[in-house]
């Protein structure tokens, strides 16, 4: 498969290295001077630019998580002015306020050079037919890939998320050979194909490029069976870039790192201190050449290990293992990120809800489902069937205006949700994730 | 894969390394700027990539295709154009007829030969003409068409190069300092233009020294000093780069 950079792909270790620490230096000059909000973050701990003398030193620099995103909205963490910006994302599935994210003409073209690089490692090239099912909106991921794929010379078909039997209309009319969406989707996609009588393994389609959400080697091993394609796992995050930040070569043993681009720390999820290469922690991502959003040490919530062992496919760059689980409860739902917290605040805005709910997300179909069952007054379940059902729509309306899923909702009496003694248990995720 | 494939590129001149081991790409519909002090070996990479000069080791591949020690008219063949720092219009010429000329290298009828007026040639002739104005119109001169290039002013005479330029069709603009001698308005106007042009799918190379119109128009930079590529990345960021800073230091205190 062709290498799409060699030149910093292929970079030996210590040169990327000597690379990563002058970007660093680089970046964290660069928020000091424009970012009021790492500025005073530095200066709290009495650290200045020039302390960052090794690739070590970057533990001198404070954690960022989440809050402190969404805490600057909108625009409260950009790094140039707003004229400077030609692009605006934001992050998925949040209520009211979501992390706004900004890109440079110069990021635009970083971001497509590294999804150019994903896709070449997972074996497209300009012959390519590439069919997109990964939503276009304020979402990163339908973007980001687009462009990476359309610099490699493929040809793209950029449909979007959903209409299932329009995307296996394309595929056999337009002879597509390559797919982009979520894993989850793949296999819907593949489930209709079933239900139509379309067998897609004797389609073109050759190669697939999943992401936005984790997924064991279980879900590859099927998606690979029922659509008889390569199935390669892709990572990324609107906060540091969007999807671009790493993705599996032919090899599938791991997802190759823009290590020219983003620095990666593994940390103890607990303590913040590093932990040894091969071993689980937090992954933690300090973005290295981002103008408009540079993010230092940003907490992922996502568990992984790195591995720098030379790969078969000639790339020099460090692999991550895949991601199968967070230190948080946020939960990731046909590619949108929900935190039961949402769906809580959504509740309790509607009269006749109890405290008490529990969230259950299923995977019995290809698809992700999410079912809440939610303790309502007696008062409630005295009314007409109509009544209630009408109840039920209201709760899932709300649910979805906040989330921006739909969701199962199930009515159940009072006193029937267990209760536990320490810390209520809100959340079934029954899917198997291995 | 990239439009222009610069790998390894390397120059001696007697004692004098002037560009070692060189390497960066050239993607379509994006502005790169190749910037760096002076004396970099700035214009050594220029004349390197217009067949002006052979490499003693390296390539530049344009599509696939070796470019280095190739004549002028056989890269403008392949879809190359390229600018001069100093002025080469037609100053008699009007700037329809400049642009026309520019046209001129890569049709097969001649001019020259019009008077026979056969209907291939009028054909030709008339397309020439339109597309002359859609030229002159992208890069904003098309009010300008009947003047004499002689009764211009500077930053007028730019952009009609420009245009010359572009109306051999190219997929890739290489463009040596467009902006020398330029005031700051002329400046900003051709960079808009050239933002204009790559929108309409012309990739451009740029040698630049106002490094102004370098970040408010280049999708990525390489910072060339004493011929070896320092830096390369997003135009804005790169200016915090400590080598980058480093070399441009070194020439503030030469100059003082």
């Amino acid at each position: 498969m062709p290498i799409w950079n060699p030149e910093y792909e292929t970079m030996a270790r210590e040169d990327l290295r000597e690379l990563q620490l002058r970007r660093l230096q680089t970046t964290v000059a660069w928020v000091y001077e424009r970012v009021p909000y790492y500025r005073e973050q530095l200066q709290a701990r009495g650290v200045h630019p020039k302390d960052i003398r090794s690739l070590d030193d970057v533990r001198l620099l404070p954690f960022t998580d989440k809050t402190a995103l969404r805490d600057t909205y909108p625009f409260g963490m950009f790094a140039v002015p707003l004229e400077e910006v030609v692009r605006v994302h934001s992050s998925s599935g949040t209520t009211g306020k979501p992390i706004v994210v900004g890109y440079t003409r110069g990021d635009l073209n970083t971001w497509t050079e590294l999804t150019a690089r994903i896709a070449s490692a997972a074996g497209v090239t300009a012959k390519d037919r590439v069919q997109m099912a990964f939503l276009y909106s304020m979402f990163t991921g339908g973007w980001g890939m687009h462009y990476g794929i359309e610099r490699i010379g493929a040809t793209v078909f950029p449909a979007g998320a959903g209409n299932t039997e329009r995307h296996l209309m394309m595929m056999q009319d337009f002879g597509t050979t390559a797919l982009v969406c979520t894993p989850s989707y793949a296999l819907y996609i593949a489930e209709v194909a079933e239900q139509q009588g379309i067998d897609v393994r004797s389609l073109p389609l050759r190669v697939g490029l999943f992401g936005g959400e984790p997924s064991g080697e279980g879900m590859r091993e099927e998606i690979e069976r029922r659509l008889g394609i390569l199935a390669t796992d892709n990572y990324g995050l609107s906060e540091v870039m969007g999807p671009g930040v790493s993705g599996e070569c032919e090899h599938q043993c791991g997802l190759h790192v823009a290590e020219d681009h983003f620095l990666f720390e593994v940390v103890d999820p607990e303590t913040g201190e590093p932990v040894g290469e091969g071993e689980e922690g937090e992954l933690v991502i300090t973005t290295l050449t981002k103008e408009a959003f540079p993010v230092i040490r940003y907490r992922t919530h996502d568990l992984t290990s790195i591995d720098t062992s030379p790969c078969a496919c000639g790339r020099t760059s460090a692999r991550m293992r895949k991601v199968r689980a967070r230190t948080d409860d946020m939960l990731i739902i046909r590619g949108v990120n929900v935190f039961p917290s949402q769906i809580e605040d959504a509740l309790m805005q509607i009269e006749g809800v109890e405290p008490h709910y529990l969230i259950v997300v299923n995977r019995d179909g290809p698809m992700d489902d999410l079912e809440v069952r939610i303790e309502v007054a007696e008062a409630i379940f005295s009314d007409t069937m109509a009544d209630l059902v009408g109840f039920t729509r209201k709760v899932a309306e709300k649910i979805y205006s906040v989330v921006g899923l739909h969701a199962k909702v199930t009515l159940v009496e009072p006193g029937t949700i267990e209760r536990t003694a320490g810390k209520a248990k809100r959340v079934i995720d029954n899917r198997r994730v291995e | 894969m990239s439009l222009l494939s610069v790998r390894g590129l390397d120059k001696r001149f007697g004692g004098v390394h002037a560009v070692r081991d060189l390497s960066f790409d050239v993607h379509p519909q994006t502005i790169k700027a190749l910037i760096g002090p002076n004396g970099a070996g700035k214009s050594t990479v220029f004349n390197l990539l217009t067949g002006f000069e052979r490499p003693d080791a390296g390539s530049a591949t344009f599509e696939g295709i070796d470019l280095t020690g190739r004549p002028p008219h056989e890269t403008v063949r392949m879809g190359l154009a390229r600018t001069f720092q100093e002025s080469r219009l037609f100053d008699t010429m009007t700037v329809e007829e400049n642009v026309l000329v520019g046209m001129h290298l890569r049709l097969s009828a001649s001019f020259g030969l019009a008077a026979i007026r056969s209907p291939r040639v009028r054909r030709e002739e008339r397309e020439a003409r339109e597309e002359a104005a859609h030229v002159m119109r992208l890069v904003g001169i098309d009010r300008y068409r009947d003047t004499r290039a002689s009764d211009l002013p500077h930053g007028v005479r730019r952009l009609v190069e420009l245009a010359r330029a572009l109306a051999t069709r190219p997929r890739l603009l290489m463009l040596d300092e467009p902006a020398a001698g330029l005031d700051g308005r002329e400046t900003a106007d051709l960079g808009e233009v050239l933002l204009r042009v790559r929108d309409a799918g012309t990739a451009i190379l740029v040698v630049e020294h106002d490094m102004g119109l370098v970040m408010g128009i280049s999708d990525e930079v390489v910072v060339v000093d004493q011929g070896r590529k320092i830096a390369e990345g997003p135009p804005l960021i790169i200016q915090k780069d400590p080598a980058v800073l480093e070399a441009y230091l070194g020439e503030v205190s030469d100059g003082a």
